[in-house]
């Protein structure tokens, strides 16, 4: 490990109003597993964008295997050896796997070869695929397969891994894990980019944490704690939130053999969806994105419309109503994408108020829409949910994620609902305002509100939620206690490894 | 290197701007034409622009300014309702030409009785009834069977322009025209003529209509809970769903509304201005609301404005035309050019624009 | 009734005479709509492709040329398109229809002293003898060489689509352009490629209308073939060979209606030539409401614009 395989030096890259990067350099060696940790917005992403040349930086200079190293776009950074599995899959669903894995090689083999090898390769490293099988079809851990596949057959020098594991179960992470370090072991290096503390300890030499685009420090994770390595990414303690003791009331809300199909070409369909919920209790509800999370909102907010009995709010029949009416009972929702489904990206704060807000706030009398007290409404919101920006009539899509997430909460919160289900209430938010949405929701049960919490963040779910279950292929498992459970147990309600095996050679 | 990047919010001031910078854009060009095909641009341009307002002849052309803007407010107001939305209702033509034969249908059906307290306002509700349902052709096919509105709506302007052309030579067709194609001349028969309301002003009842249209959207638009639903499900179909809108009803409201302002403005045109059925009744007012729909913005009020304005093409074409050679077709090219500036212009009101080298691949 | 004035292999090789500007118009929208962009505006590149194949026509007296020239105007006016939607961002359905009623308006004006011209007829081939054969003799081996070219293109366009990379990179960039960009393809480039494609096809096809078909040139001549090319992309589930098959359905309706009109038929003259629209718009019923709640095979990015944020 004389020269590192890749250094980066005093990288800079701005966009309009942020630094995404600022002076970064740092190196990785030839074999190693480096961890590139930072909260969301910390510029992770955009570091990784220059490195696979899809991002020009504005100043600093790169060297790769001891040569300036500049690409111009990703063609190029494939050619010299690096590969990427993107966050955001970059697949193509009404492609099949095969040409997929094309699309992602600078020099792919004829369509038969390169399916033999898809075939081959995905044997040896137990990542099993169908060449022929349309993207589409595939569950979120199959799609990520093809990803890796399409970067090993590169045979890459380094291969840089965008958050892999949000998509995945525990059991499912292991055996990742396990392919990684193969390579490893064959010599390849790894950049591994995670913001989860455990990962990076389990997995990785050494580490480079980013914050607000700038390095803050450097570290062994095999010899640093958890907590050392989250007081250098945060900056700061954070607080817990705190649940407060309060007993279980009655029902509020009973899902009963609920089955819906996905209004999605490509979605997954709920099947016999059962659970009740209590007042004052919190369900977390876990499981690999795309296993029918949104369709179980979709079901309960009621966007999508299912048999009159099969969802029963305080043992009303409520299936076939419409999500003004819910709303009206007392049932409110909040889903995962903020921009585009819970608001509207280039509407105001007070529009966006009034979006779910009207019915229950009395914003609208006679049809016509009162929007001083809109206004009122959405400052109010601001106000009580510490959401940072410039005034309530500014569009949406102008706040960051962390800030329009606590708005959109916020909104449903400051209904009084009886009910609240929440898609992903922390997604993509930075960590303070995801202890203060956390202690929201907690605080909302407190007062005797039934919650039902959807995430893909399972450390979420353990720290907020009385009971839990999870979702597997449009499935809901048995609703068990949150307290005592294991990881184990959670993966294996997640559907554990999904049929992959650990790598064989 | 040049580049665009995303504002935080819509500028206000370039949604302002941008009509104006496409009008002033389209007679640079339009003057570049207009020199092309050997006419005297600033000529051209004084005589479309200028001389119908304030020239020699201003009293004769103010008056069909009003006529001329009237069915293509009126039509607008209705289109922009869905356009707003992502309803795109292409066929107002169409809805137009069957208002226009409901109506004069229903007047003719009475003639020569004299009731104008009765045959007038039958006719205005047979007219808009009449664009409502054809308009409803698209909207059902579209809410039933997921067809696309954008083709189902054009493609009947060709069937409706047949209708007009069998209704012209068969069953409306005056008894009384000695073989001649088309209807009695409805201005003619007291009861069911729309004829001005003030001479020479241009001003008759489809005028009213528009203006009352406009206030109409206008209250629909910023205060109404539909109007609310309309902007939302423009802006982010999801979100509109997640706030409860049904989009089944949304689709058959716009293209119900655009279609009966449609049909009211074929009525009042056939009543009026026109007076009769005829093959060649229709002359493109569907085609051009929707340039004006797009200038005015997609509001009620820059609807009016652009109207005018687009009115003011029209004759100024026309004068043009007789006094300078101009060919008819240049007008329509130059309504066309101002469409597409227009459209340029506008990523202004969303994007800024940046010049160096902080530019990407 | 007497059928017996129609005569079926006549039919059948004027049909493909017919269909061929809608065939051309269609497979070229279809590249482009793969691509993940809705032009609507083929009206406008149809009508202006008629014209400027007639005018040069006239002008120079090869037809040939003519086709080249139709080609070329319709691509120019494409390209319009293009800058306006890829690089200024404007709505792609507004846009179209300005095309559209650019198209109309220029090509009139264009084509006012053209109205009352004739151009030379370019020879059709035949084949040497071959179409002396009875029934597929006049059917396959005397057409106008652009018909055997708009033949070659839906086999062209299917292999492209099919097996070819740049095929594969094209149907990526329409099914998710964040995707292909961040591979690093060029979405702007391939789009601008297919539209100009689009663009030509339509041109061609206006062309063939004013220089085979009528031949003339009379304004507004295209008469929403532009419309129904559209319409056959849709019937067609985005797939080459059938838009052929939609193409010659219409075009066999069209050329029915008018043999039945000339045959005196005791049907109105104006609900026959409605006839076409009308199927039209009932193909697109059927096929719209068989596809389902899936949506169908529908580009994912299709009409969506692309602003690359990194």
């Amino acid at each position: 490990m004389t020269t590192p395989l890749l250094r980066i030096d005093g990288l800079t890259k701005a966009y309009p109003g942020v630094v995404a990067n600022d002076d970064v350099s740092f190196s990785i060696g030839r074999g190693a597993v480096h961890a590139l940790l930072g909260e969301n917005g910390a510029g992770k992403s955009t570091l990784v964008k220059m490195v696979y040349g899809l991002v020009r930086p504005d100043s600093g200079a790169m060297t790769f295997e001891g040569k300036p190293f500049a690409p111009n776009n990703p063609q190029e950074a494939r050619a010299s050896g690096i590969a990427m599995v993107f966050q955001h899959f970059s697949l193509f669903e009404a492609l099949d796997v095969a040409e997929n894995v094309a699309l992602g090689m600078e020099n792919p083999p004829p369509m038969r070869a390169l399916a033999a090898r898809i075939r081959e390769v995905s044997e040896t490293y137990g990542l099993p695929l169908t060449p022929e099988r349309l993207v589409g079809d595939l569950s979120a851990g199959e799609r990520q397969r093809v990803e890796i596949i399409r970067c090993l057959l590169q045979d890459p020098q380094l291969l840089i891994m965008d958050e892999p594991t949000s998509v995945l179960t525990p059991q499912e992470v292991e055996i990742l894990f396990e392919t990684l370090r193969k390579l490893q072991s064959e010599g390849t290096s790894i950049l591994y980019i995670s913001h989860k503390l455990e990962e990076i300890r389990a997995l990785c030499d050494s580490a480079t944490i980013l914050r607000l685009g700038k390095v803050v420090g450097s570290a062994d994770p095999k010899t640093t704690s958890a907590g050392e390595l989250a007081a250098m990414m945060v900056g700061q303690e954070l607080k817990v939130p705190t649940a407060r003791d309060h007993t279980l009331g009655d029902v509020a809300l009973e899902i009963k053999d609920l089955s819906v199909a996905s209004p999605g070409a490509f979605g997954t369909s709920l099947r016999n969806v059962s659970l009740s919920l209590r007042k004052g209790e919190v369900l977390g509800i876990g499981g690999v994105a795309g296993n029918g999370q949104d369709e179980l909102l979709g079901a309960l907010s009621g966007e999508i419309r299912a048999p009159a009995a099969s969802i029963l709010l305080e043992g009303d029949r409520i299936g076939q109503l419409g999500p003004v009416a819910r709303r009206g009972l007392g049932l409110l929702a909040a889903p995962e994408e903020r921009l585009g489904h819970a608001a509207a990206p280039g509407m105001s704060l007070i529009e966006n108020g009034a979006l779910s807000g009207w019915l229950r706030r009395d914003l609208v009398s006679r049809k016509l829409v009162d929007w001083k007290k809109a206004r009122t409404f959405a400052e109010e919101i601001i106000e009580t949910f510490d959401v940072r920006t410039p005034g309530p009539g500014v569009a949406a899509r102008a706040l960051s994620g962390g800030n329009l997430q606590k708005f959109v909460v916020g909104r449903e919160i400051l209904q009084k609902p009886d009910v609240f289900i929440v898609n992903q209430p922390t997604w993509g938010v930075d960590a303070s305002a995801a202890a203060a949405i956390r202690q929201a929701l907690l605080d909302l049960a407190a007062k005797g509100a039934a919650v039902l919490v959807i995430s893909q963040d399972l450390d979420e779910l353990m720290e907020i939620s009385t009971s839990f279950a999870a979702l597997n292929e449009g499935r809901l498992s048995p609703v068990r206690s949150a307290e005592g459970l294991t990881v184990e147990e959670i993966g294996l309600m997640m559907g554990g490894a999904h049929g992959m095996e650990v790598a064989h050679v | 290197m040049i580049r665009l990047e995303q504002r935080a919010a819509p500028s206000r001031v370039w949604a302002y701007l941008t009509p104006l910078v496409a009008v002033l854009a389209t007679m640079v060009a339009g003057g570049a034409l207009f020199a092309a095909l050997g006419t005297d641009p600033v000529a051209a341009i004084r005589t479309i622009f200028w001389d119908p307002v304030f020239g020699e002849f201003a009293f004769y052309y103010r008056g069909q300014l009003l006529v001329k803007a009237g069915p293509l407010i009126l039509i607008a107001v209705g289109l922009a309702l869905g356009f707003k939305a992502g309803i795109w209702n292409i066929g107002a033509e169409g809805q137009y030409i069957i208002g226009a034969i409901c109506g004069a249908a229903v007047g003719l059906a009475f003639y020569p009785m004299e009731a104008r307290w009765l045959i007038f306002p039958l006719m205005v509700v047979a007219g808009a009834l009449g664009g409502f349902l054809w308009a409803m052709i698209p909207g059902v096919l579209r809410t039933k069977f997921n067809t696309n509105e954008i083709l189902v709506s054009l493609l009947l302007v060709y069937v409706a322009e047949q209708i007009l052309a069998w209704m012209a030579l068969g069953p409306l067709r005056n008894p009384e025209g000695a073989g001649f194609p088309g209807s009695r001349n409805l201005r003619q028969y007291e009861s069911a003529a729309n004829n001005e309301l003030i001479a020479g002003s241009g001003m008759h009842w489809g005028v009213v209509a528009a203006f009352v249209a406009v206030i109409f959207a206008y209250i629909l638009l910023s205060k109404h809970l539909t109007g609310f639903h309309i902007r939302l499900t423009g802006e982010s179909p999801r979100a509109a769903r997640f706030a409860g809108v049904n989009p089944t009803r949304l689709v058959l409201f716009c293209l119900g509304v655009s279609g009966a302002l449609a049909g009211l403005a074929g009525l009042f045109e056939v009543a009026g201005p026109s007076g009769q059925i005829s093959i060649d009744f229709n002359v493109g007012y569907g085609f051009t609301a929707i340039i004006v729909a797009f200038l005015g913005r997609l509001h009620p009020v820059g609807i009016l404005l652009a109207g005018l304005l687009m009115a003011l093409t029209y004759i100024g074409g026309e004068a043009a035309q007789a006094t300078l050679g101009l060919p008819a077709a240049a007008i329509q090219a130059f309504q066309g050019m101002l469409l597409f500036f227009l459209l340029g212009f506008d990523v202004l009101t969303n994007f800024r624009v940046r010049f160096g080298r902080r530019a990407m691949v | 009734m007497d059928f017996g004035s129609i005569n079926p292999v006549l039919l059948i090789a004027s049909l493909m005479v017919a269909s061929t500007p809608i065939l051309l118009a269609a497979i070229g929208e279809l590249v482009v709509e793969r691509s993940g962009v809705l032009n609507l505006g083929v009206e406008g590149m149809m009508i202006v492709g008629a014209v400027s194949g007639f005018i040069v026509t006239v002008e120079t007296q090869s037809p040939a040329l003519g086709f080249v020239a139709g080609a070329l105007g319709a691509t120019l006016l494409s390209l319009v398109f293009g800058v306006l939607t890829l690089v200024f961002l404007s709505n792609q359905v507004a846009t179209g229809l300005g095309l559209t009623l650019f198209g109309l308006g220029i090509s009139a004006l264009m084509g006012q002293e053209y109205a009352q011209l004739r151009t030379p007829t370019s020879p059709r081939w035949e084949f040497f003898g071959l179409n002396e054969l009875p029934v597929i003799g006049p059917i396959l081996f005397n057409q106008h060489p652009v018909v055997y070219l708009s033949l070659l293109l839906v086999v062209g366009v299917w292999w492209f689509l099919k097996t070819t990379r740049s095929g594969m990179i094209l149907r990526a960039v329409g099914e998710n352009h964040d995707a292909a960009h961040s591979l690093g393809y060029s979405v702007l480039g391939t789009r601008f490629a297919a539209i100009a494609f689009g663009g030509a096809c339509a041109g061609l096809g206006g062309a063939f209308l004013s220089l085979v078909i009528v031949p003339q040139w009379t304004d507004g001549m295209t008469a929403g073939r532009g419309w129904i090319a559209l319409a056959i992309v849709v019937f067609a589930s985005w797939r080459a060979w059938r838009v052929l098959l939609g193409a010659y359905l219409f075009g066999g309706i069209s050329v029915l209606q008018l043999n039945l009109q000339a045959a005196g038929f005791a049907i109105p003259v104006e609900l026959l030539s409605m006839s076409p629209y009308l199927i039209t718009i009932l193909v697109l019923v059927i096929i719209s409401s068989g596809r389902g709640r899936t949506g169908g095979q529908a580009p994912a990015s299709l009409g969506r614009s692309f602003h690359a944020s990194g």
